[in-house]
């Protein structure tokens, strides 16, 4: 768990985070989302000390960061940027081990986490393991980049804007894969992005900053249908409003769970905007959905995706005005 | 890099350190030798052959001349660069550059002339004007290639948990060193030639064929000190064309 108190950071004149304070929950995946220099990255660079705050007081499970030491309180902490950083001397084997080699692992346990890693993120340990950083295709950089943060299985992620640099394709995937092994690991991932389409698709809440403060703190549900300012409404965007509705519900959520259809079925999991696209593809106006055993969980209607929720006045005005 | 083992005849004679090797090696031991080659050469001169030292003797003093020389300044180079990039150092930056600046502006004959009077003749006064000339580019060097360490890496080795001294060591150093080498290597090369001045301060080098020569019109002495000073600058430049590319060798990988 991460608690923000009352907390500050100024550049000389300027205030760059004004007074936060905001708790993410053990296991959350938080998303920090705002325009350039609204402060959501010196947030996340707060939480490992990699910059200092003036003022407040930041806890980890309760533990002011101010105690440990910094170097102690990182590696505890898995912390992925941007740009990568690969070191491009060491081998992505070595790349991935870095925390667990400065933890003093035994070898045969950073070699098997490491074998371990490069399968969970899709890379072949036989071909990538003894290659250099500069043998890889970005995305490739980029799952080594993840592997290694996760490497020391850290109770805390610090992503700052991972996937920005990437094709969409790679992204995406990136983006499910993250979200695949932080449902098994139960890690608490702290993410900054200005992608809110990535916000929405990734979080189970979202902090929206500006000028240094938060302005809105909510599920994505709650971002779509109830933006607390104007702000909030234009980092939605007006385009295709009713699909980013429909992504941050699944098709378990909406199906009819009594009744019974025969044909291909999509996973309760499925999110609607893709069940609604299949629909469309396949010509029809019900798909039968199916739970993560394969057993039947109902059939999902096209009028059940049409069909406003209560909570949506509101956000539905705003893509009314679209 | 191939072993010697795996070497091909082929490889052997188009190999720059080892065909330098056996040149060095050859003139050094074998100029009593080519005596006649010399008088030969130069008919008008009684002694076409320097003999006053050996120049084995000669070779080793100018080598340990040079090795002293630049150790030092290796030592106190890197040193200082690493200092002026901490964030504790940064303000002595514009000073280390200036006095490193000097030291190669000023003229090893004059260093070598003002240090005599104070430390007296022989190998001492040339030690200290060869460390100061070699140390701009290797002060030099080490600041650009710390410098030139990509900002992310940096990131994430903090980020990561490393420490100061682990984030200079096992990050900064290893991918700094091609352009430290770099430094290094034009130090030792212009060593390699300034020791032979240092002959003039009575430190024996393969300068005072040179020298000797010069003074006295025998061109011969002079030709056999030009030699293997040659020789050996060529030895030392392949020997870190080799260093080099073992130390960027992952970046071929």
């Amino acid at each position: 768990m991460i608690q923000f108190e009352r907390v500050s950071k100024r550049f000389g004149s300027w205030t760059a985070v004004d007074t936060v304070s905001f708790t993410v929950d053990e296991g959350e995946f938080r998303v920090l989302i705002g325009p350039s220099g609204s402060g959501k990255s010196t947030v996340l660079r707060m939480i490992n000390r990699l910059i200092p705050a003036d003022g407040g007081a930041i806890r980890i499970d309760g533990e002011d960061i101010v105690s440990l030491k910094p170097e102690e309180l990182r590696r505890r902490m898995g912390y992925v940027i941007q740009s990568v950083g690969l070191f491009p001397h060491w081998t992505v084997e070595r790349n991935i081990a870095t925390v667990p080699a400065l933890l003093g692992w035994p070898k045969p346990r950073i070699r098997d986490r490491v074998t371990e890693l490069l399968e969970m993120l899709n890379l072949d340990p036989r071909r990538y393991r003894g290659a250099y950083p500069h043998q890889l295709s970005g995305g490739q950089q980029q799952r080594v980049g993840v592997a290694r943060a996760l490497a020391a299985e850290p109770r805390i992620l610090l992503m700052d804007e991972p996937f920005s640099a990437l094709d969409p394709i790679t992204r995406a995937s990136l983006q499910s894969e993250l979200s695949a092994i932080r449902h098994r690991t139960g890690t608490t991932v702290v993410f900054v992005t200005h992608d809110m389409d990535e916000a929405l698709r990734l979080a189970d809440r979202i902090a929206v900053m500006d000028h240094g403060r938060m302005i809105q703190c909510a599920t994505p549900l709650e971002i779509l249908t109830r933006p607390a300012s104007p702000l909030v409404r234009d980092l939605v965007g007006r385009e295709e409003w009713g699909l980013k509705r429909l992504a941050v519900e699944t098709a378990g959520d909406r199906a009819r769970r009594q009744e019974r259809l025969g044909g291909i079925a999509l996973p309760v999991e499925t999110p609607l905007h893709r069940a609604l696209s299949e629909m469309v593809a396949r010509g029809t106006e019900r798909l039968p959905v199916v739970d993560g055993d394969g057993r039947p969980a109902g059939v999902l209607h096209l009028s059940d995706l049409v069909r406003s929720m209560p909570d949506d006045a509101a956000g539905g005005q705003a893509g009314g005005r679209a | 890099m191939t072993g010697m083992a795996g070497m091909s005849p082929r490889d052997w004679l188009t190999d720059r350190l080892m065909l330098g090797m056996v040149a060095l090696v050859a003139l050094v031991l074998g100029m009593p030798s080519l005596k006649p080659l010399f008088a030969a050469l130069y008919p008008g001169l009684d002694r076409p052959l320097y003999e006053a030292d050996s120049f084995v003797r000669l070779t080793l003093d100018h080598m340990a001349l040079v090795g002293g020389s630049s150790l030092a300044a290796i030592l106190i180079g890197t040193g200082a660069g690493i200092a002026v990039t901490r964030p504790w150092g940064r303000e002595f930056r514009g000073l280390l550059e200036t006095v490193a600046t000097m030291g190669q502006t000023f003229p090893p004959v004059a260093v070598l002339a003002l240090a005599v009077p104070v430390i007296g003749f022989g190998p001492e006064p040339a030690l200290i004007a060869l460390t100061l000339y070699a140390l701009l580019p290797v002060v030099e060097n080490t600041v650009a290639g710390l410098e030139g360490v990509a900002p992310a890496v940096l990131d994430a080795a903090r980020g990561l948990g490393m420490g100061p001294a682990e984030v200079l060591f096992r990050v900064e150093l290893p991918l700094a060193a091609p352009v430290i080498l770099a430094g290094v290597r034009t130090a030792v090369i212009i060593n390699v030639g300034t020791a032979a001045i240092a002959s003039t301060v009575g430190a024996k080098t393969l300068g005072l064929p040179i020298i000797v020569g010069l003074n006295g019109s025998n061109q011969a002495y002079v030709i056999q000190g030009a030699l293997i000073v040659a020789a050996l600058a060529v030895v030392i430049d392949a020997g870190f064309d080799r260093l080099a590319g073992w130390l960027t060798r992952w970046s071929n990988a």
